[in-house]
């Protein structure tokens, strides 16, 4: 099977899916590839050329290059989504949704439910998450947790190749609008991925690496930080297990609970501040819901609750480093 | 006297390195053709190497943990008596040529699956082995593809042509399957063996893939030379239809993981890793879809549609049936009344052929060779 990056998973799923359904269009800026301005179309493919090559195959009635609105485009996206339509947008940075808001949550969430589900909106907003480039606080956050928490909206974070393919098909298909987060340090990684199409489906966690003695819910770039810390624990028999949820809405709520009801501790890492975040929503759900396997304190591993530092060194501290996860495991095991 | 080296097999066309687990010899030790010398682990299936000839093991290089690549020499076997030297530079011959060798080559990954048009759609499959006059044909069950004769196949190949198909619907194969039943399938095997000018073969087949190479063999007169059935369907009315339904149903790994035990007497050869795989294979658009056509063509309420005794029963060549005694999904009695062998392996369950690979093998190769 051919390896593939986390970006060309990216860019074969919407392809397969625009050659399979007439109806899917691309709109975001710089999609076409530098059009509007000295470039050459398509020599770029979007800021990190994931959708290189689309513009030249379907044109620019089906790639539809913006300006810097997002306002503007990401409702375009949404009307163009309740009118027959399945655009997936792309907004460059999460941290401009800000002038967004009320497209997204005010309108695309409450679409389906306001019109007494007679409307549907099939919108896919694409957009780049994360730190660890030295972008600074205003190109670094994820805020996933802020689209979580609204009633309406899927959120999916793939952290592989493969599972990114999967799930972007998944939720070019979907009826409703979702939200997919690529992490920016991801979209060199390679692994396996399937030529032919196919879906996984939302609400359902994988297990990233098996054990018995901790649990670790790790999301997006996270998983592979939790991967290494459980690889380097596996040399001292000390067993953990790491699952990532893939999507947090839906939540597969039964993979953390069935887990930690073999492990009895559990340990989550996100990269967010921690406030109202997925971290303590978890941990709620493992105090309510599976207290009675736990045996250690639930622990979280998040960012301090203030913006992404520009100083490479703060930036560092910053993130949740493996030397964390790390000590967060040992906690959990008192050892 | 002549020495051999032992090196880590290629176990599929995924496999590109193995763990050893467990050595079951030490230097030193005499050994006879099939005694088992090693238990290798790959990432969705531990099995254990057998010696391919007699001798003495004279040197071990493989510790027990270490992972190594395909084709990485782990033991030196000695049918002779060479002198500590010999043995020595064959070691270091031995290595210098792995390293001289394209890695391509020593892992076998050139080896690559190929796709032959049978009019509705293609098939995939994979050829190993230098071509010979009859080729033998293996044949998968539900839900599985080739790769389900990875212990299988290298092995058969050292005797000559063999090709394992992808069946319609399944692995790399086009998803439509039109109706579904045995009849359907055989002909698209049957379109790809004639595509392939593949005139004269020996035919075996797993589970559902037996009865479709049963009805290959009855709808081809004079073209299939022998017959080898594993835990065959069409021979009896019962089958685990709760296993069927649960192997379609299952979107969650450690759901299918818990399924796919069934299928072994030893439930402990499931590994997540192969779970995931076969997992990743029924997520491909239109393969659960082809599934259920199957399904309901040939089976409902835990018993078989069709019925190939009486057409198996005819046909005018060597036949051999293999059942493991623990079978959960057909029972073993469905070999009983047949014509030709019949081999029934203690402690196995439905997939004699990864459970029970050197053993499978040895019969199949006997049985061919006396056809």
């Amino acid at each position: 099977m051919p390896k593939k990056s986390y970006r060309k998973a990216i860019n074969e799923a919407i392809a397969q899916e625009m050659r399979r359904d007439t109806t899917v269009v691309v709109i975001g800026e710089d999609v076409a590839g530098g059009q509007g301005g000295t470039g050459e179309i398509d020599a770029y493919g979007g800021v990190l050329g994931v959708t290189k090559g689309l513009i030249g195959e379907f044109g620019e009635d089906r790639v539809i290059d913006t300006p810097i609105t997002e306002s503007g485009f990401i409702g375009m996206a949404a009307g163009a989504a309740c009118t027959g339509l399945r655009p997936v947008v792309e907004l460059m940075f999460v941290d401009f949704i800000g002038v967004c808001f009320d497209q997204i949550f005010n309108q695309a969430a409450k679409f389906r439910y306001m019109f007494g589900g007679k409307a549907r909106t099939p919108l896919v907003i694409r957009s780049m998450i994360g730190g660890g480039l030295r972008a600074a606080a205003q190109h670094s956050q994820t805020l996933h947790s802020i689209f979580t928490h609204v009633p309406g909206l899927k959120v999916v974070m793939p952290s592989s190749p493969y599972d990114a393919k999967g799930l972007l098909i998944q939720a070019i298909r979907d009826d409703d609008p979702v939200i997919f987060l690529e992490h920016k340090t991801l979209y060199d990684i390679e692994e396996d991925v399937p030529d032919g199409s196919y879906t996984i489906p939302f609400g359902e966690a994988t297990a990233t690496r098996e054990g018995d003695d901790v649990t670790i819910v790790a999301l997006s770039a996270m998983v592979h930080r939790a991967n290494a810390v459980a690889d380097k624990l596996a040399k001292e028999n000390i067993s953990v297990e790491v699952i990532d949820p893939r999507t947090t809405s839906p939540f597969d709520e039964h993979a953390v609970l069935e887990s930690i009801s073999r492990t009895g501790r559990l340990v989550i890492v996100d990269e967010d501040t921690p406030r109202c975040s997925m971290a303590s929503d978890i941990a709620a759900l493992a105090a309510e819901r599976g207290f009675s396997s736990l045996t250690a304190p639930v622990l979280r591993v998040t960012c301090p609750h203030t913006p992404v530092p520009f100083s490479p060194t703060l930036e560092d501290a910053y993130m949740p480093s493996a030397a964390r996860i790390e000590t967060a495991v040992r906690q959990c095991l008192g050892s | 006297m002549t020495l051999h080296a032992v090196t880590v097999p290629k176990w599929g066309l995924a496999m590109e390195e193995g763990q050893i687990v467990h050595w079951y010899v030490a230097p030193g030790a005499r050994v006879s053709t099939g005694d088992a010398l090693v238990d290798i682990e790959t990432p969705k299936i531990t099995n254990t190497l057998e010696a391919e000839g007699p001798g003495t093991i004279r040197r071990i290089l493989g510790a027990e943990g270490e992972t190594l690549p395909c084709g990485q020499v782990i033991a030196v076997l000695d049918d002779g008596e060479s002198g500590e030297p010999d043995v020595d530079d064959f070691v270091k011959n031995a290595i210098l040529s792995l390293e001289a060798k394209h890695p391509e080559e020593t892992t076998g990954k050139t080896l690559r699956p190929a796709l032959v048009d049978v009019g509705s759609g293609s098939l995939n499959y994979l050829a190993m082995g230098a071509p010979t006059d009859l080729s033998i044909i293996l044949i998968h069950g539900f839900g599985g593809d080739l790769n389900n004769w990875m212990f299988n196949q290298p092995v058969l190949a050292a005797a000559g042509r063999t090709i394992s198909f992808d069946l319609p619907g399944h692995g790399g194969s086009t998803k439509t399957v039109g109706n579904g039943s045995i009849d359907e399938l055989a002909l698209r095997i049957s379109v790809a063996l004639k595509s392939l000018q593949l005139e004269r073969f020996h035919l075996v087949g797993h589970s559902l893939g037996g009865a479709v190479a049963s009805k290959v063999a009855a709808s081809v007169p004079g073209s299939c030379a022998s017959l080898t059935l594993i835990s065959s369907a069409g021979l009896g009315e019962e089958i685990n239809g709760d296993y069927l339904e649960a192997f379609v149903v299952a979107k969650r790994r450690r759901e299918l993981q818990k399924v796919l035990e069934s299928l072994f007497a030893d439930p402990s050869l499931v590994t997540s890793d192969m779970a995931e795989e076969i997992l990743r294979a029924k997520r491909l658009d239109g393969a659960e879809a082809a599934l259920r056509q199957v399904l309901a063509a040939n089976f409902a309420d835990s018993r078989q549609l069709f019925g190939l005794r009486e057409q198996i029963i005819h046909l005018d060549i060597p036949i051999m049936t293999i059942w493991g005694e623990s079978d959960l999904i057909i029972p073993a009695t469905h070999s009983n009344g047949l014509p030709g062998s019949t081999q029934v392996l203690a402690e196995t369950g439905h997939m004699a052929h990864i459970e029970k690979a050197a053993e499978v093998n040895t019969l199949i190769a006997k049985h061919i060779a006396a056809a």
